[in-house]
């Protein structure tokens, strides 16, 4: 078990130089001059347009300019945006907003995802089921920003419930509409996935053997049926995870969440190399993580994977 | 009805001449797109305190279904429709959920029929032993179940159950699932244990020491046991009373030596002819035993392609005189590196210098338990595994240096049907593109040859040519093993390998199969590779016989000669171990 976590970490270091290559390489081979753009329509002065070149060794070949940036890494310079703040202060500022929006989506989608997710399974083609799926079918084919602010109209500025936008420091309350908002989607498809799982375990051969034996349903439903369902879906949630944190740009934008998304947009617009590749760097290394622990929890849901590593 | 009333119904119903179960015109139907459909039709019989009974019957003869009725778990949209299930004084067919809940478990232990899919495989042994004896209140959470638990497992004969406890089904082999799930039946002392074809998935000689021991247990008790089985001879062997199920009916039903001796139902009597258990006490030595089945044959030769007919007897005509060796095996090993955890492999011996020869024309059956290494063999003879040493040589051609358009050409000649007639066929596939498939494969001809070949062949297997354009689930278990055989004949191969190809079939459908093959034998002079657990289908089909045991081969000969005098321990241990071979039929 030691000798497999341990493996999967040592991964992480030929992803980390993957990563950073490509990703440094696609916004080097971005159109536009950078520091042109950074004049505006008047223009920068060609002293002043080199001098800033040279800062950000834009200058230099390509290779050369992902050798500086790596080299910072290892000495804790992130190198700096150009507007003079350090990358590694704009992540310090950004990632834990959006880290907290993700895992108050997390939670929001997982519990009522699986709980209706169960109850339709249960229920399979009664009118919770047939409603369920109906509401599932509708969240999934609007896109996420119409769901942003039809929410954020209804409940941020009609009924006055929440702020509609959020606020200094992202304090936890603001943050449940646009959690909501951001679940939404991955909450359509847990419980599609939490019902369709449910309905064929139900038909299992140890679940009538279960109830055989003399258990009351409830005991067969939270023991039989539940655990085995969840293996499918806590594999969902896994890999949701890191889809949120990319996915939570829309949403960010549309609640004003000073997180990664806004960030990170636009930096790509601006062709700042170090910053788009740091953020999206420790994107992919969260992302890598996180599977990891959810094949650990997928062992320990699972016996027989624990036992076949 | 109180909890009290019942037990005072419970402890006065223990004279002996109150039946423990009284199942009255029992009706169980299920309810589809086109109405309810009738599974059990009109079914009486009783169970006495202590009693053994067992339902007999093919699959769909609604003898699960029954079962399943008395304890309240039809699957799908089954209900009872009318009858009653008098248990103790209770009718169960009309008992609230709670009522039922406090009878499982408690006063009907239940043991199901395929130990694979019956334990879940996500909680440990342990566990599941110890949540039935909590359910059913006899034991407390926590040590007092662990302990009991414990006992529970030691009686069904684990041995060595307290280190097992923490193991995970997928850790137990067949058998020792198997005793689990008795044991979780019996944990309660139940009054009634309902046992469905509690060993069927089993190799013979593990059913014979379970159900041993399962007698045993319920003996002891004073159990009565309701015994569910489509092997007449198993039935008649642990029964005192039998009861013929045929299409939701009860046929026929008396002491179980008198049906067997006596049967008075035709569907009875075609049974006791086709049971291959019964049926090879009665066949002496003869070439052709199937002939002696009490089986009408389907027209066969009604619209066979005479010119294919033609050019195989021409080609195989002079050759099948003199005996040509087809397949010679010599001195095959297989290592398998296994996987012990920790970074440890062991070097594993499925196969240990085997060899034989199958004569052109013949029949050859590998015979052996599972984990013998008789399908490991036949994996290598077909080539979907590389031998670690020896040589496989077809024709006269060493398989091993095959490869590409020549190892093409070897698999065209040489097919195999494999055991599960479920799981071999694609479901997205109709039935005339499956069998099509290997046509395809090979460029045999154009789109209207290979149609044209399909009806042919589903014409050679007796199945009506409407069925080409149908899918698989809509298809009988025996229907899809005569679809399977048909795709292995599309090639018109020399060789057959037949890997437990009957054994998931109910005794009718096999009689059938068997008779079957044996007819395209002599039509097509096919040489077949037999693999089975099942020494009484061997006699029936096989000319040589090489038994397996543990990778290798420990005795083989001429059928008759390994039936009239067995010369290994094993190959006598095997026999003996056929279900209903000590019963004497009244011919």
């Amino acid at each position: 078990m030691v000798w497999y976590i341990l493996r999967r970490l040592l991964q992480l270091i030929p992803v980390f130089f993957g990563a950073t290559l490509l990703i440094y390489f696609m916004v080097f081979a971005l159109p536009g001059d950078p520091i042109a753009a950074l004049g505006g329509d008047r223009g920068l002065s060609p002293a002043l347009a080199d001098q800033l070149r040279a800062q950000y060794h834009l200058d230099q070949p390509f290779i050369v300019q992902y050798f500086i940036y790596l080299g910072g890494i290892f000495t804790g310079n992130l190198g700096t945006s150009f507007s003079g703040q350090p990358v590694s202060q704009i992540l310090a500022a950004t990632f834990p907003v959006t880290l907290r929006l993700t895992i108050l989506a997390v939670i929001i989608e997982s519990i009522a995802g699986i709980l209706i997710g169960l109850v339709s399974g249960l229920r399979k083609g009664k009118l919770f089921d047939a409603s369920a799926l109906v509401v599932s079918l509708l969240l999934i084919s609007i896109p996420i920003f119409v769901i942003g602010f039809v929410s954020q109209f209804i409940f941020g500025i009609q009924l006055k419930w929440v702020n509609p936008t959020v606020g200094d420091g992202a304090p936890w309350k603001d943050l449940i509409l646009p959690a909501f908002v951001l679940a939404s989607i991955s909450f359509a498809y847990i419980v599609r996935l939490t019902r369709s799982s449910v309905i064929e375990n139900l038909n299992e051969d140890y679940v009538r053997t279960a109830t055989a034996k003399g258990l009351g349903r409830r005991r067969v439903i939270r023991v039989h049926i539940l655990r085995n369902s969840m293996i499918p879906v806590v594999t969902y949630i896994g890999t949701d995870f890191g889809t949120l944190i990319v996915g939570a740009t829309v949403t960010e934008g549309i609640f004003n969440v000073p997180g990664v998304g806004r960030t990170l947009y636009q930096a790509i617009i601006r062709g700042e190399g170090p910053t788009v590749v740091s953020f999206v760097t420790v994107m992919v290394i969260i992302y890598v993580v996180f599977n990891l622990l959810i094949d650990l929890l997928y062992g320990l849901l699972d016996p027989r994977i624990r036992y076949a590593k | 009805m109180s909890d009290t009333s019942a037990r005072a119904t419970i402890s006065g119903s223990s004279l002996a001449a109150t039946p423990l179960l009284e199942i009255s015109n029992l009706n169980v139907g299920f309810t589809t797109q086109r109405g309810v459909v009738p599974a059990v039709n009109g079914v009486n019989f009783t169970i006495m305190p202590g009693e053994t009974v067992a339902i007999v019957g093919e699959s769909g003869s609604g003898k699960s279904t029954t079962a399943h009725a008395i304890i309240g778990l039809l699957p799908g949209t089954g209900k009872v429709t009318g009858g009653q299930i008098l248990f103790d004084g209770i009718d169960l067919a009309t008992a609230t959920e709670k009522k039922l809940e406090e009878v499982r478990g408690n006063l009907i232990g239940f043991v199901p029929q395929d130990p694979m899919s019956n334990l879940n495989p996500v909680l440990n042994i342990g566990f599941q032993v110890q949540e039935t004896l909590v359910a059913n209140g006899k034991a407390t959470r926590g040590k007092d179940a662990k302990a009991k638990a414990i006992t529970v497992l030691q009686q069904a004969g684990l041995g060595d159950a307290e280190h097992r406890l923490r193991q995970y089904p997928h850790q137990f082999s067949g058998g020792m699932r198997q005793r689990v799930l008795i044991g979780i039946g019996l944990s309660s002392t139940p009054k009634l244990l309902i046992a469905d074809e509690p060993t069927s998935a089993l190799d013979v000689t593990v059913q014979r020491t379970i159900l041993d021991h399962l007698a045993g247990l319920t003996r002891e008790a004073g159990t009565a046991v309701l015994f569910i089985t489509h092997d007449l001879g198993l039935a008649a062997e642990r029964a005192e009373k039998l009861i013929v199920m045929y299409k939701g009916k009860i046929v026929e039903s008396g002491p179980s030596v008198e049906i067997l001796q006596n049967p008075q139902h035709p569907y009875t009597q075609r049974l006791v002819a086709a049971a291959p258990s019964l049926a090879s006490r009665r066949i002496q030595s003869s070439s052709r035993p199937l002939a002696t089945l009490d089986y009408v044959a389907p027209s066969i030769a009604g619209d066979v392609d005479l010119i294919a007919t033609a050019e195989a007897h021409a080609e195989h005509t002079p050759v099948t005189k003199t005996l040509v060796p087809s397949i010679v095996v010599k001195d095959l090993t297989k290592v398998f590196q296994i996987n012990t955890g920790k970074l440890q492999r062991q070097p594993f011996t499925a196969v240990d210098q085997v060899s034989f020869t199958i004569a052109k024309g013949t029949t050859t059956a590998l015979v052996g338990e599972s984990g013998s290494g008789k399908s490991t063999v036949a994996r290598l003879i077909l080539k979907l595994d590389e031998a670690t040493s020896g040589s496989i040589t077809v024709d006269g051609e060493d398989v091993a240096k095959l490869k590409g358009r020549e190892l093409l050409a070897l698999r065209r000649r040489m097919q195999p049907v494999f055991q599960d007639p479920f799981g071999s066929l694609d479901p997205l596939y109709n039935i005339g593109s499956t069998i099509a498939e290997p046509l395809v494969t090979h460029k045999v001809g154009g789109r209207k040859e290979q149609r044209a070949r399909v009806l042919e062949l589903l014409d050679q297997v007796a199945l009506p040519t409407a069925l080409a354009d149908r899918y698989p689930n809509e298809l009988s278990g025996g229907q899809r093993q005569r679809v399977a055989i048909a795709r292995a004949l599309a090639l018109k191969p020399d060789i057959v390998i037949l890997d437990e190809a009957v054994s998931a079939l109910d005794v009718l459908v096999q009689a059938q199969i068997l008779a079957l093959l044996s007819e395209l034998q002599s039509e097509l002079d096919l040489t077949y590779l037999f693999i089975t657990h099942d020494l009484a289908v061997v006699r029936l089909v096989a000319d040589n016989v090489c038994v397996m045991q543990k990778g290798k081969i420990v005795e083989a000969a001429a059928t008759d000669e390994v039936f009239g005098n067995p010369k290994q321990e094993y190959t006598k241990e095997l026999l003996a171990a056929i279900p209903g071979a000590g019963i004497q039929l009244a011919v």
